[in-house]
């Protein structure tokens, strides 16, 4: 069996419970086995603005905790994943460095050699597990959803660093958002960032970018904005309500988190997926889940067809 | 009438300091728009809070609460047996003791009418009872200075707490054990209790005693015949056994007087078990008095700090109880130290030297702020920055076996400081987010002024910025900024800069703003030609700096390979660095 540590992160168990009760289920339906590690600490994303040391301390620390139970790490947050892949190459590329940290590891009795790989939840649906394999798994599929997909900055770039996809044409969210029957729309700003990183530092701005963001999705015909990523996810859920009262717009693009949408077409129970716990609803989503009768019609129609062509080729 | 007289004075003493130490819990003003609530109006809000949960159904709860956290303490258990073990041993053992042993006089005499301390089973509970607190405090011990939990700090209350708890118990012990080998311990209960006086039988119960429960005779000495021993028997039969258990039942007090039996003689002729009386009374009466000013003052007040928050949850409270909450919980906090050990950022502490990083430790920091004690800007600054440094992950909250809501507690003081003046750089970065979130709920109107206050501080360092227009010298560079620019190695590409401003043109920053220099000042590919010129205060003092996303568009669009966000972290870091100690000295200096 696939197995990971499981890093949460700070926001998700404060802020997120959905994300994470709806990942774990999502994950536990694919097979994928997950370990929890109390030791592990924040990221250091937060403090890379004041402390490069710090932000690097803390990064190397996850590593070396996972390390040590021979574990490849998946984070759900693309801050944490975009943190902890730095701190890997960093520490990879320079060997000074790498002693420094070590040693500050070294009073917990702890040390990184760089023998694991960090993955982000999403790669790890892609990549290890697959599309087929998922696609096996679904109970239904939506029909005419229409889905903008949010990458997030810190999983694409730098791709130097990362290694996620394509930075300029990525598509490997896309096609995870279109197993599950959902059309992932084009639209001009979707690799653009959500804002998050200034929210608290300078919300005007923070909340100009969020807007030209949602506004741009809304009007590319969008539905819902899909995030992967807790920061993300606030941004365009409790934020988007903040500017919604504050500023003079009235077109809400809700937000739902990926393993939401892909809990929903996988049949995994509703308790799991939290979708009342997003601050802006997202329950009609399920209003677009293809009805069983209807999933039982296309069967039929798909086995009609099939004797047709039976028939018509054993007439040949 | 000693035992009295000392009895009445620490009582009243105990009670002095337990109003005391009650009345600050609505005196001490923790946390913002806490001033102008009255005193009285928190007392008359609390005692109206706490009637509506009396009488509604959340008495349930507090009574499950109960249960299990006060009485079982499952929050500990959670975190780690072993603490747990000595925890529940010192104090279920210590409990017992107290009721059974301390006031047996009036509780244990009421409950069993055939009570003696010295027949089975009580005298044996009392010795176990007894054993299982010095277990506990010898978990204690270990825990603290031999397995070194990480970042579990020892105080001297810490301390104090546990020799105030091995001084009663020892002294407990001691003075069982001295008294079994004092012959004339030995004797008041012959002359009081058997009611012999032939001294050929006297002489017989008295070697019986010497042979088989280590009473120091002063004149009789092994081996004694058979016959003297058997009718010896006979007589502890028929005139001890009746209300005197074998000694070896008080196990702990029988092994220590195997023990000390080589100077028994001595022992008795020093008048050692009295002593040890004085010192086991007067043990437990420092210790009664003392209480509320000291750690084991936790007894009451994690207990209400438990029960206080298990029914008031995530709900909204009424501005005067949480006041009133927060004063009560910095008693609740037994300097147990888990917070820190699960704490998410205090890696932060192998750089940035604060011990107010550390939860366990902010309290006390916390405790002297909110008594109102004048402090020093230094020291405020180091509060702020401490409670300041927190990812905000609710972990402390989570994990606290005294149920403090601990998140609350740095965020309200967070506020409280911020509103004081002093700049915090740590505003500029995303630990702020938390604080953007809640602006609606709980930040007061002064929202914008902290983050103004640390841009300005930035700002002022840096005076060429402030002319806009002149011809700047070159004379300004500075040779070490480049050098300084080394901590992942990368920042250092900014030299292979040539000006082709893609940097600039696909920032989402730039874009938003139709004049973005007056907005922004220096542009990303500006600021890179600033650092490559050596020019520090250009490079420090753009708001750019601080408006970057680290979306990584410039530098990953960037032909030449220049890490242009990493430049820009870098020069964070080093802005902040260097603006944070001339704040620091002119704060000295004032």
């Amino acid at each position: 069996m696939m197995e990971f540590a499981l890093f949460l992160g700070c926001t998700i168990p404060a802020r997120l419970n959905q994300y994470e009760s709806s990942s774990r289920a999502v994950l536990e339906k694919l097979g994928v086995g997950l370990v929890d590690i109390r030791e592990f600490n924040c990221c250091g994303y937060p403090l890379r603005n004041i402390d490069f040391k710090v932000f690097i301390l803390s990064s190397a620390r996850n590593l070396a905790l996972a390390e040590k139970k021979h574990l490849n790490v998946i984070t759900l947050c693309k801050c944490c994943y975009g943190s902890l892949k730095k701190a890997d190459y960093l520490m990879k590329e320079n060997d000074s460095l790498k002693k420094e940290v070590n040693a500050t590891l070294e009073k917990e009795g702890l040390k990184y050699e760089g023998k694991i790989e960090v993955k982000h939840l999403l790669s790890v649906l892609h990549k290890d597990i697959g599309i087929e394999a998922i696609k096996g798994k679904m109970a239904t599929t939506f029909r005419g959803l229409k889905i903008a997909t949010h990458y997030g900055c810190h999983a694409l770039r730098p791709s130097q660093v990362v290694g996620f996809d394509n930075p300029v044409a990525p598509s490997l969210f896309d096609q995870l958002v279109e197993v599950t029957g959902a059309e992932s729309i084009e639209w001009p700003m979707k690799l653009e960032c959500c804002g998050a990183p200034l929210w608290g530092i300078h919300d005007k701005l923070s909340m100009d970018l969020t807007l030209k963001k949602l506004t741009d999705g809304k009007k590319s015909g969008a539905d819902y904005v899909c995030a992967a990523c807790p920061y993300c996810h606030i941004q365009f859920d409790k934020v988007q309500k903040m500017i919604l009262s504050q500023r003079d717009v009235n077109h809400p693009l809700p937000s739902i988190l990926y393993t939401q949408l892909l809990g929903l077409s996988m049949g995994v129970d509703k308790k799991a997926l939290g979708l009342e716990m997003n601050e802006i609803p997202i329950s009609g989503i399920e209003e677009l889940l293809k009805k069983e009768r209807e999933l039982a019609e296309e069967k039929e129609l798909a086995a009609q067809k099939e004797t047709k062509k039976e028939t018509a080729s054993a007439k040949d | 009438m000693f035992l009295k007289v000392c009895l009445y004075i620490s009582l009243v003493i105990f009670l002095l300091a337990l109003i005391y130490k009650v009345s600050t819990w609505f005196r001490y003003k923790v946390g913002i728009g806490v001033a102008e609530i009255s005193v009285s109006t928190r007392f008359f809000s609390a005692i109206k809070g706490i009637l509506l949960i009396l009488f509604s159904p959340k008495i349930l709860t507090l009574l499950k609460v109960f249960v299990l956290d006060v009485l079982l303490q499952f929050r500990i258990l959670r975190e780690d047996f072993l603490r747990w073990v000595m925890h529940i041993f010192i104090y279920v053992g210590f409990m017992l003791l107290l009721l059974m042993h301390a006031l047996d006089k009036y509780i244990t005499v009421a409950i069993w009418k055939n009570y003696y301390s010295t027949v089975n089973p009580f005298m044996f509970l009392r010795d176990l009872f007894g054993a299982m607190v010095i277990v506990g405090v010898l978990i204690a011990i270990y825990r603290r200075f031999i397995l070194k939990v990480p970042r579990m700090f020892t105080n001297a209350m810490d301390i104090y707490a546990i020799l105030i708890v091995a001084v009663i118990m020892l002294s407990g012990i001691f003075l069982e054990a001295t008294k079994m080998v004092a012959y004339s311990d030995y004797k008041r209960m012959v002359d009081e209790y058997s009611g012999l006086s032939d001294p050929e039988e006297l002489k017989s119960l008295e070697a019986y005693w010497v042979k088989e429960f280590g009473t120091i005779s002063p004149n009789l000495k092994e081996p004694f015949d058979e016959i003297i021993l058997a009718k010896g028997k006979e007589l502890h039969e028929s005139s001890c056994a009746g209300c005197h258990a074998r000694p070896q039942w008080a196990f702990t007090g029988y092994g220590t007087a195997k023990i000390i039996r080589p100077i028994g003689l001595g022992i008795d002729r020093a008048h050692l078990p009295s002593v040890l009386w004085y010192v086991h009374i007067l043990a437990c009466f420092v210790g009664l008095a003392y209480l509320p000013l000291s750690k084991m003052f936790h007894i009451f007040a994690s207990s209400i700090s438990l029960l206080a928050n298990g029914v008031i949850g995530k709900e909204k409270i009424v501005p005067a109880n949480r006041a009133t909450l927060q004063a009560m919980e910095l008693d609740a906090c037994t300097h147990c130290g888990t917070c820190s050990l699960r704490c998410s950022v205090i890696m932060a502490f192998e750089e940035i030297t604060n011990m107010n990083i550390f939860p366990s430790e902010k309290i006390a920091s916390i405790k002297t702020l909110a008594s109102g004690k004048e402090l020093s800007p230094q020291e405020l600054r180091h509060i702020q920055e401490g409670v300041y440094l927190c990812s905000n992950c609710y972990r402390c909250t989570v994990v606290c076996p005294a149920g403090i809501n601990l998140q609350d507690l740095w965020f309200n003081v967070r506020e409280t400081l911020l509103q004081k003046g002093y700049p915090e750089f740590l505003v500029l970065s995303p630990l702020s987010f938390y604080r953007g979130l809640m602006k609606e709920e709980t930040v007061p109107k002064d929202y914008e002024k902290p983050l103004i206050q640390a841009r300005e501080a930035i700002a002022a360092q840096c005076d060429l910025m402030k002319k806009k227009d002149k011809v700047l010298p070159l004379t300004h560079a500075d040779r070490t900024l480049q050098g300084g620019l080394n901590l992942s190695a990368q920042a250092k590409t900014f030299s292979v800069c040539f000006g082709c401003q893609t940097c600039t043109t696909v920032c989402p920053v730039v874009g938003n703003y139709e004049n973005p220099q007056e907005a922004l000042g220096l542009l990303p590919h500006q600021i890179m030609h600033a650092a490559g010129l050596g020019i520090r205060d250009l490079a420090f003092g753009s708001n750019m700096l601080w408006d970057c996303l680290t979306c990584y568009q410039c530098q990953e669009q960037c032909p030449q390979g220049v890490h242009v966000t990493d430049v820009l972290y870098e020069l964070k870091n080093l802005a902040v660095k260097q603006v944070r100690e001339k704040t620091l000295q002119s704060m000295e200096r004032k």
